[in-house]
């Protein structure tokens, strides 16, 4: 008898057996949570009369967008506003990225000046953006700026080409003339040779020791060719400039003032973030580093180029993108000043008109979704390329 | 003694105001030209605003007309004081609100001055007593006049979200970490997916779904406040974010800890509370603080669902047609509210870092 008592016991009291046993009830637990849920949400569609499943993507959508990158009318379906949502909210990423990165990088450089008052400067523009709130700034930007900006007649003007005013930011939009392919084909042609280049000088680099100008040669290369061929092909690239037409300009590419406030607030504010990233990656370079290749005679922009930056991009890189993935992710704060990104039309406009709630919201944050994993794909990939041999 | 074995001191050029200005500012040709460019920086900047903030700024008045110098009418924010910072609650009711501060001040001062005796009690306090009194203070109950929340507003409802977000999103970020981290495969995946869906999409996503779809998952006739809703949503969302702070300090604990701690024959739980959860998350002070900085500057998103917190009233107050055109006051007065909240936080985050870092 004992024995048996002993038996159920050890048996009571195994780790794995306990294990699975917490795993069943944790796995029965959640399957009783999402059949209550998707119970209930079965009757309340059943009640309000919506049918569940995505047939309504390949409807007409009745409604117009304000800024739409490819064609769209309100004839077109709600799977076109999808993506005109989506195209939107990947340019506002795209230019926001580009802008962030700039200001950031200065920001963060100045923020290790010698001189004193830059990295001041500096030092408060980070901590005076980065705690406040981003919507309150694209607020800022909005409404105290660009909506209390002068009438298109009275536009801010720069050079005569860049017009700023109320009703956005008006730029020479750049036309193609005939022939102009032949340049962006001899400008893809040279950037691969210059890539080859680049490889075959770091293998003669690596073999012999011998150094090779890759990058004056590649770089005399690609403009040269470039401007040969415009002189060539006679010019066949010119500029449309925006001009003045009754009370509105014609003309060049308009920025509506939405996408120009969002853009500006995001590039700062992300901007801010940056910086930190950048002074902790090349704070993190031992200084021994930069001493160690002061004795052996390198020269200071030598230093910063081969052994200074190669370290604190490997740093700063991984913490960068999660910055990028910050700014596409508050790119829906879009939102708030009416800019037609992916929340705005899609989880907005088609949200209200349909009351299809769980499919929409579900493809919008499918999306970011995406995109958020596909990053930290990318980022995993890069770790370990560039992981160095010996570390962890 | 001959004077040449006089100790010679450096050059006067280098000591004082002008070696300093010489060695930060003027040490070559390239940054004296960025000290000049910095300060022409700092001259078109700081003297306008300065001039627009306080110098010819209007302070006393009681309506728009009374703001007759050139720079801001901060009689807007003053006339509208009471709205900015409690909303629409019952004017009369407004000690209730006052009260739950005063006890919040009076109890975190407590707890912030050092060397003090019972700070636990006066934790406990505040984690278990206090939230039950700010329940009943601010809603209603035991013979309290019942306030909707719908009147709840301004900078009060900011702090009610960003202070619930926080309080309750830190346990629930510890349990998702050590589920994450647990060797039980079942709970280990399903930690990892719920904090990498909140984690992978935007806030406002999380509101739209707390306000659209929340409803649909509820059994017939139960109705959930629209504050809760967003609550519920600011919650998780932070507790995925805060998951993950406490899952690297889980990380960067050695190894050796948890074997002595089995050693000894400490269970699971034993372990994690008593060793491992103390030390980590000591470690990770500063980044905690700055999610709650994050969750803190993220609350302003929930007026997109159509609740009025601190930038939500501030935007509202400046459609009032008695004071159209008064935006830029709206905004810089709030920035430097958020700012001073925020700057706090992390300027404490920095001294307490420096006052736990008593190992190695």
């Amino acid at each position: 008898m004992e024995t048996d008592k002993s038996k159920i016991g050890s048996f009571l009291f195994n780790r794995s057996v306990q294990g699975v046993f917490y795993q069943l009830i944790t796995l029965g637990l959640v399957a009783l949570g999402i059949y209550y849920i998707v119970t209930n949400t079965a009757r309340n569609m059943l009640e309000r009369g919506l049918a569940s499943g995505f047939h309504f993507l390949g409807v007409e959508s009745q409604f117009d967008i304000g800024m739409t990158l490819i064609e769209y009318s309100p004839t077109s379906t709600y799977f076109d506003s999808f993506i005109v949502g989506l195209l939107n909210t990947l340019l506002v990423a795209g230019i926001g990225i580009l802008f962030a990165t700039i200001i950031g990088f200065t920001v963060g450089i100045m923020r290790l000046s010698s001189n004193w008052l830059i990295a001041k400067i500096a030092e408060a523009y980070v901590e005076i953006l980065r705690n406040i709130p981003l919507l309150l700034q694209i607020f800022f930007w909005y409404f105290a700026v660009l909506r209390a900006l002068p009438k298109p007649k009275q536009s801010l003007e720069l050079y005569d080409s860049f017009f700023l005013n109320n009703r956005g930011l008006f730029i020479p939009d750049t036309v193609f003339g005939e022939g102009s392919s032949i340049i962006f084909y001899l400008l893809w042609l040279t950037i691969i040779i210059s890539i080859g280049m680049f490889i075959w000088a770091k293998r003669r680099q690596d073999r012999t020791g011998e150094r090779f100008p890759a990058f004056y040669v590649s770089t005399a290369l690609i403009l040269g060719t470039f401007f040969i061929s415009l002189a060539a092909t006679g010019f066949p690239v010119s500029f449309e400039y925006p001009e003045l037409k009754g009370f509105n300009f014609k003309g060049g590419v308009k920025l509506i003032p939405e996408l120009v406030a969002l853009t500006f607030a995001l590039a700062m504010y992300t901007a801010s973030f940056i910086a930190e990233v950048v002074r902790g990656g090349i704070m993190a370079v031992s200084k021994g580093q930069t001493e160690a290749a002061k004795s052996v005679g390198l020269k200071q922009n030598l230093i910063l180029r081969l052994i200074i930056i190669p370290q604190a991009l490997r740093i700063i890189v991984p913490p960068l993108t999660n910055q990028y993935l910050n700014l596409t992710k508050n790119s829906s704060l879009a939102a708030a000043i009416a800019y037609p990104d992916l929340v705005l039309v899609f989880a907005g406009t088609a949200l209200m008109q349909t009351g299809q709630a769980i499919e929409i919201i579900g493809m919008v944050m499918g999306v970011y979704l995406f995109l958020s994993l596909f990053t930290s794909l990318i980022m995993n990939l890069f770790n370990r390329f560039m992981k160095v041999d010996g570390e962890r | 003694m001959s004077a040449a074995n006089k100790e010679i001191g450096p050059p006067v050029i280098e000591l004082g105001v002008m070696g300093w200005l010489r060695k930060n500012l003027f040490s070559n040709w390239y940054n004296s030209l960025l000290t000049i460019f910095g300060l022409y920086l700092l001259y078109i900047l700081i003297p306008p605003l300065v001039n627009w903030i306080f110098l010819d700024a209007n302070f006393v008045g009681l309506t728009r007309d009374d703001c007759t110098n050139e720079g801001a009418c901060w009689i807007f924010i003053q006339q509208n004081i009471k709205l900015i910072f409690y909303g629409l609650y019952p004017t009369e009711e407004l000690w209730r609100i006052n009260f739950v501060y005063l006890i919040l001040f009076i109890s975190g001062l407590y707890l912030l001055i050092p060397n003090l005796k019972h700070k636990g009690w006066v934790g406990a306090f505040l984690l278990i007593i206090f939230p039950i009194i700010c329940v009943v203070m601010l809603s209603g109950g035991l013979g309290l006049e019942a306030v909707e929340t719908r009147l709840w507003g301004g900078l009060f409802l900011t702090l009610v979200i960003a202070g619930v977000g926080i309080v309750l999103s830190l346990p629930i970020g510890v349990m998702l970490a050590l589920g994450r981290r647990s060797k039980l495969p079942v709970v280990s995946i399903l930690c990892t997916i719920f904090i990498e869906i909140w984690r992978g999409v935007p806030l406002i996503t999380v509101l739209f779904m707390a306000s659209n779809m929340f409803p649909l998952f509820m059994p017939e006739g139960v109705n959930f406040d629209k504050l809760i809703r967003a609550l519920i949503g600011v919650m998780f969302f932070s507790a995925a974010y805060l998951a993950e702070v406490v899952r690297g300090g889980l990380q960067a604990m050695p190894k050796g800890q948890y074997e002595a701690s089995q050693a000894v024959g400490l269970t699971y739980w034993r372990m994690m509370a008593l060793v491992i959860l103390p030390q980590s998350l000591k470690m990770v002070i500063p980044a905690i603080i700055g999610s709650f900085i994050a969750i803190f500057k993220d609350t302003t998103l929930v007026l997109v669902i159509g609740l009025f917190d601190f930038l939500g009233i501030i935007q509202f107050v400046g459609t009032n047609p008695d004071w159209l055109g008064f935006s830029h006051e709206g905004y810089v007065f709030a920035a430097a509210v958020f700012w001073v909240f925020c700057y706090a936080m992390s300027w404490y985050s920095q001294r307490l870092e420096k006052k736990l870092d008593t190992g190695r």
